[in-house]
């Protein structure tokens, strides 16, 4: 693997690492898997004949992206995406760690599906694949998953992914069983009662369209009831996918209270609006559904300000026939490997967030929420990185996506951010094309 | 030859019982707990000697009033009632006419009429003993209520530790498994931190009450950080139906991370001794190699003391029911 790969010297960067808050002019030497030397000015000095070396020309480069929400179709619906797929994918995106999600079929619920995961990640030798552990078996938010020996096995949190654990009693044993290991417990908070059926967020704009909708409130209601168990069992929860205003306040009010919570949003909820559902196009038929534009302002405030510490793709691949379907009926879901760096971009282009906060959301604050090795630039760390002309224009074609699916919302979009070059564990797994 | 033990050396040692039911270790103070502890290795003694039976209770009448099923307890009190000479009745209200709707204070009264002056009795709620306390003229003896207490096991389970170590004050036990469910735990808690022992409670947060650190002692996620260094590893039974993912995820799981086996054991002492109340759920909480080793297991032991205490409990309370009378 890496150790034997020639070193490579890049010169010349723009240097963001969230870690040391430095966005400056770097330079960094790649060894043997690992960021070997990093300085803080463009050039390294006397380098040895048999480095080679690369010329960043001002572009930025950062710690490769940490995704810690992608689903895959492996096993049970390869159609959608394999994790070969998904990792090729991730590698084009600048994305060097991604997180598995367990629903598959069968659910990742026990140690062998994980073991299984991981060990079919192992010899795709692209990027760093994780995988999440159900929190209940099958999913069915009735009996605790075998949560302790699928930690064993390698799986970094808990999460029964789109399907919130309505039972409270079930919910606080989760929470509780895995304080016992200190492990973190996922939870997307969505009322399924107000949820079900909906296929937009309840208002004036959904009444219109007469779509199905489902209020805000039900997203509030299912997080107060998180952040009270969380607090009550002293167990380090995520809130996956925060999305609205109202939900926003509920969490600075339970991180206030010194509950050990931390929020991740998608990158589809900073980027688009219910208003983007206009013409039923169903890329945007989302899980939980497009909220109104205050409500994206307040989450990219939140993103800006720390409230939200974590960005994801919710990468959700879901092939044509799932999503050629009238919009209530379609799959919701959306893919994002290969657009989640361009699309935190224009969040810094449009000047709403720092460059650095962007990055620190998509890397060294899930890395060090999961206690993943990535995420960082500093000497001895893993070379994960990504090497990106942060200006270039881009236009996304969906059909170029590498993915197998092509639910990309972003479809048609002119974005900025080209990725040039990912490299992961030290070895060149995605060149842009000259 | 030693002398054989008789009336007058257990005459010599009994006490009256400081009230007139035992409900909970909290009825009794440490010098009291003693008492009980030195009458009941005479009863260890005696129970040795072919003539284990003394008239100390002639003419009592001991009731066995388990609404739970318990062969191990009731026999053993049945024992000990017997081997004092009293008259014991076993009641089983679950297949009586006491089962057909009948409350448990209606049970009381009637049981009453028949002057039982010791009622022993087992039942699934958590205070039952005490209710049945207030209704009835003779003396209550608790064999475990609920979730609540067991007092008798937790003087046993002392008896057993002091015979093995010689002392109790300064030992370090490690109650293991569910204690949120044990009436076991609850009593032991009481009982050996009176006693002088560092008591920890060992298992997954489902299994212990939020609240434990207020006991007074050591709580522990960690089975091998909870038994380490220590010289008592008290394993609880867990309940099957606590698992299958109610609880706790699985069997596997629980014996992975709680049961306890030689790797974890190992964490312990040297010369750490292994206790459990029974009955056992071998490959669930412990693995029948530790459960098996003479060397290490006081599990046989328990069920002997529990015969000697049970005897030393009925005598005292015997006592002060003489002294009222």
């Amino acid at each position: 693997m890496p150790g034997k790969a020639q070193p490579i010297a890049f010169i010349n960067a723009r240097l963001v690492d969230p870690e040391s808050r430095y966005d400056g002019a770097g330079a960094l030497v790649v060894q043997g898997g690992v960021i070997a030397d990093v300085v803080k000015k463009p050039t390294l000095g006397q380098l040895s004949a048999d480095i080679r070396v690369v010329d960043c020309n001002g572009t930025m480069l950062a710690p490769g992206l940490v995704d810690i929400r992608v689903k895959t179709g492996e096993p049970g619906a390869e159609q959608k995406e394999t994790l070969k797929s998904a990792c090729r994918a991730a590698a084009a995106g600048g994305v060097t760690s991604i997180v598995i999600q367990p629903d598959t079929e069968p659910a990742v619920d026990d140690p062998a599906t994980v073991d299984f995961i991981l060990r079919r990640a192992r010899d795709i030798e692209l990027v760093n694949v994780y995988c999440a552990g159900a929190a209940t078996q099958r999913l069915g938010g009735e009996r605790m998953a075998e949560i302790g020996l699928m930690l064993e096995a390698g799986a970094r949190y808990l999460t029964d992914v789109d399907k919130p654990i309505v039972d409270s009693k079930v919910f606080r044993r989760v929470l509780s069983y895995a304080k016992g290991f200190d492990a973190l417990v996922a939870h997307r908070p969505a009322d399924p009662y107000l949820s079900a059926g909906a296929a937009a967020t309840e208002g004036e704009f959904a009444a219109r369209m007469g779509l199905p909708g489902v209020p805000v409130v039900a997203e509030r209601i299912m997080l107060e009831r998180d952040l009270a168990l969380a607090e009550i069992t002293g167990a380090r929860l995520l809130v996956d996918q925060i999305t609205c205003a109202d939900a926003l306040e509920s969490l600075a009010r339970g991180r206030k209270k010194g509950v050990r919570v931390a929020a991740s949003a998608s990158i589809n909820h900073l980027t688009f609006n219910e208003l983007d559902i206009g013409d039923y196009r169903t890329f945007y038929r989302l899980d939980p559904p497009l909220r109104s534009e205050d409500d994206r302002q307040a989450l990219i405030d939140a993103l800006s300000s720390g409230l939200v510490e974590i960005v994801t793709s919710a990468h959700a691949p879901a092939p044509a026939e799932d999503k050629r379907l009238p919009f209530d009926e379609a799959v919701p879901g959306a893919v994002g490997l290969e657009t989640l760096l361009a699309g935190l971009l224009s969040l810094h282009h449009e000047g709403r967030v720092e460059l650095i906060d962007l990055i620190r959301a998509a890397t060294f604050a899930p890395a060090q929420l999961l206690g993943l090795p990535g995420g960082r630039i500093s000497p001895g760390a893993p070379a994960d990185l990504v090497l990106c002309d942060i200006g270039a224009p881009l236009y996304l074609d969906a059909d170029s996506l590498i993915s197998k699916s092509k639910n990309s919302p972003f479809d048609g979009r002119k974005l900025q951010g080209l990725v040039l070059m990912t490299l992961a564990g030290g070895r060149i797994v995605h060149k842009a094309q000259e | 030859m030693t002398k054989l033990v008789g009336i007058d050396d257990v005459r010599a040692r009994t006490f009256a019982f400081p009230a007139r039911h035992f409900i909970s270790v909290s009825d009794l103070n440490r010098l009291q707990v003693h008492d009980l502890l030195a009458l009941s290795e005479t009863f260890v003694a005696l129970n040795r000697q072919q003539a284990k039976k003394l008239d100390l209770l002639k003419g009592l009448t001991l009731m066995n009033l388990f609404f739970e099923n318990s062969t191990r307890t009731q026999s053993s009190f049945e024992l000990a009632g017997k081997r004092l000479g009293a008259d014991v009745v076993n009641m089983n209200p679950r297949s009586s006419s006491m089962a057909k709707g009948e409350t448990l204070i209606d049970t009381a009264v009637t049981l009453n009429a028949m002057h039982p002056d010791l009622l022993v009795v087992r039942h699934a709620s958590s205070g039952a003993a005490a209710l049945l306390a207030q209704k009835v003229s003779g003396s209550v003896v608790n064999a475990g209520d609920g979730q609540h207490e067991h007092p008798t096991q937790a003087l046993l389970d002392a008896l057993a530790i002091k015979q093995a170590f010689g002392r109790v004050e300064g030992l370090t036990v490690a109650i293991c498994g569910d204690v949120a469910h044990s009436r076991v735990a609850r009593s032991n808690v009481i009982m050996l931190s009176m006693l002088g022992a560092q008591v920890r409670v060992v298992g997954p947060p489902t299994l212990i009450p939020g609240s434990a650190e207020r006991w007074g002692v050591e709580v522990h996620h960690d089975m091998r950080r909870g038994i380490a260094g220590a010289d008592v590893v008290m394993m609880l039974r867990l309940q099957l139906e606590r698992m299958q993912g109610a609880l706790v995820p699985s069997t596997r799981e629980y014996f992975r991370f709680f049961g306890l086996d030689r790797e974890k054991l190992a964490a312990a002492a040297p010369h750490v001794r292994v206790m459990h109340p029974g009955p056992m759920n071998r490959g669930v909480e412990i693995d029948s190699d530790v459960a098996d080793d003479l060397s290490v297991s006081l599990i046989q032991n328990q069920v002997e003391m529990g015969v000697a205490v049970r005897m030393a409990v009925l005598a005292s309370l015997a006592a002060r029911l003489e002294g009222r009378n």
